[in-house]
């Protein structure tokens, strides 16, 4: 039996805005939920001193700084590389079998679990180089971990510059290079900003993997050879040790916060860099 | 056919080209005389487009093409192995078929190859986006809006912008690959003017599905079918009185 197209219309809608309400209603109930059972315990000496009795008491400043150093210097390594392959793969080699398998490569190493990063991370940068649990072997572990991700969105955003912009660049007699730099990576930039951000927040969220890498000392690091734990692994740990469900939910609070400020800051950026450059 | 004559800035002996296993130029000839108009006309697909693209080695940029013969310029073959491309592409520069300015500002379109090239200094960038825009007779309408989105322009002084770009990195030869497709009649108009004006200081090579513009602006036509230059010669030899029994059919209007 057919249902009539008019009738067919309405269902549609319905059934497509019901989905999409779900999913805001579900987004907004975990928001808000973390932010109520967070938020009390949230103050400047929570935020700003150092946690005391494994985290029963006092704040979570280490963590926080964990949190941001971490992201950052898996950032640091894996933008270069993973911008540079991206580059690579599409302005310097043309498209060919060899080509499409890094790029499957990449899609099947995107999704494979992050224990597994982790687990390779503590064999061979805690252990057989000797580095112990530290923010350095975390960053390379993670750094590893979101390079695929960072590849794949940089590459699909470089494809989908326009040629003619390419052609005008060289009829105008710039070299690849100068192309690349003046005009593919400038308007591949809000594709690329997506796989850091995606990469970023992976990271923020990442409990296994730093654990077995970058350890979970409370401790302020002090070199890139300390040990470091982050808010996920301080909210994980509080929440399943029993340790504190006060602090772990104000650590859940401030972490869905950063997450939030991070993701901000980036599109301002953007927006900033992309109204400048067409003004 | 032609001899090769002293003022041709750019020579073209018997050039094949080949996409693949397609040959789309067949030992085609090419006279390009300096500060005059030399249009390139023929049904779509007989190659015409693919000449032009060799004269600044765009061809390059297509995998699988393959070009064997001489393309002289000034002399010296642009194909010879150490040939400089990008110097080549500065001193014979191309506009394209449908405008396509960058998404930057105006005066950012302008400065695009010098700032390629290097230029930082305030002043000079200013003075060519001045002599650029002036050129293009665009000045005295954009003087006051060089920070705006070139995409806001309208499409035929997008073209123009376009035909400034190039003007500002002073090429010696300009190559326009149907500038005029994608403009209505009136557009069509100020830019054909705009070449007229052009050729006093440089040298143009057009490519051009419209036969009356070919008839109203170019010194030298060349009919090309097929990958093959059927004739070459001055314009108003080439639609009077036409040697070949295909470039008259196709001048007169029987087919094309």
């Amino acid at each position: 039996m057919r249902v009539p197209p008019k009738y067919a219309q309405v269902l549609a809608v319905a059934l497509l805005g019901a989905a999409t309400l779900l999913t805001l209603v579900v987004l907004v109930f975990i928001i808000v939920f973390v932010l109520t059972k967070g938020l009390p315990t949230v103050n400047a000496a929570f935020l700003f001193t150092v946690p005391r009795d494994m985290g029963r008491s006092g704040g979570i400043l280490p963590t926080l700084i964990g949190t941001v150093l971490l992201p950052l210097l898996a950032l640091v390594i894996a933008l270069p590389l993973g911008v540079g392959t991206a580059v690579y793969l599409t302005e310097y080699t043309r498209e060919s079998r060899v080509t499409r398998m890094l790029s499957f490569g990449a899609d099947c190493l995107a999704g494979i679990p992050s224990i597994i990063f982790g687990l390779f991370g503590f064999i061979f940068f805690v252990v057989m180089l000797h580095m112990g649990w530290c923010l350095l072997a975390g960053g390379l572990t993670l750094a590893i971990m979101i390079l695929p991700t960072i590849i794949r969105t940089s590459e699909e955003a470089i494809r989908a510059v326009p040629n003619a912009y390419r052609e005008v660049s060289f009829s105008l007699g710039a070299t690849r290079w100068e192309t690349v730099l003046k005009v593919v990576l400038p308007n591949a930039l809000p594709g690329i900003v997506t796989g850091i951000m995606l990469g970023i927040a992976r990271c923020i969220g990442e409990t296994a993997a730093v654990i077995f890498t970058a350890g979970s000392s409370l401790r302020m690091p002090t070199s890139v050879f300390d040990s470091v734990r982050t808010m996920s692994v301080h909210f994980y740990i509080l929440a399943r040790e029993g340790i504190s469900s006060e602090n772990a939910y104000g650590t859940a609070a401030v972490l869905v916060i950063s997450v939030l400020a991070v993701n901000l800051v980036a599109y301002g950026l953007m927006h900033r860099f992309i109204s400048r450059r067409t003004r | 056919m032609t001899t090769q004559t002293l003022d041709a800035i750019i020579s073209i002996r018997n050039l094949d080209l080949h996409y693949g296993q397609f040959q789309a130029l067949k030992s085609v000839p090419l006279d390009v005389r300096t500060r005059k108009i030399t249009a390139l006309i023929g049904p779509s697909g007989c190659g015409k487009s693919t000449l032009l693209r060799c004269l600044n080695r765009m061809n390059d940029l297509i995998p699988g093409c393959r070009v064997a013969g001489k393309v002289l310029f000034e002399g010296r073959d642009i194909y010879a192995s150490g040939e400089d491309v990008c110097l080549l592409r500065k001193r014979v520069g191309m506009v394209f078929q449908r405008p396509n300015p960058f998404p930057l500002s105006i005066r950012e379109n302008v400065v695009f190859g010098l700032r390629v090239a290097g230029v930082r200094e305030r002043a000079r960038l200013d003075t060519i986006v001045e002599r650029s825009l002036t050129a293009a007779w665009l000045w005295d309408q954009l003087k006051d809006r060089l920070d705006e989105p070139a995409l806001g322009l309208p499409l035929d002084q997008q073209q123009r912008l376009c035909v400034a770009r190039l003007l500002a990195v002073e090429p010696e030869v300009i190559l326009m690959d149907e500038p005029c497709s994608a403009l209505d009649p009136i557009a069509t108009a100020r830019i054909e003017e705009l070449m007229i004006e052009l050729k006093k200081r440089y040298t143009i090579a057009i490519v051009t599905h419209n036969m009356q513009q070919a008839a109203r602006i170019s010194d030298f036509s060349g009919y090309m079918l097929l990958g093959e230059m059927v004739e070459f010669g001055p314009t108003a030899g080439v639609f009077t009185s036409p040697k070949d029994k295909r470039t008259q059919d196709y001048v007169s209007g029987r087919y094309g």
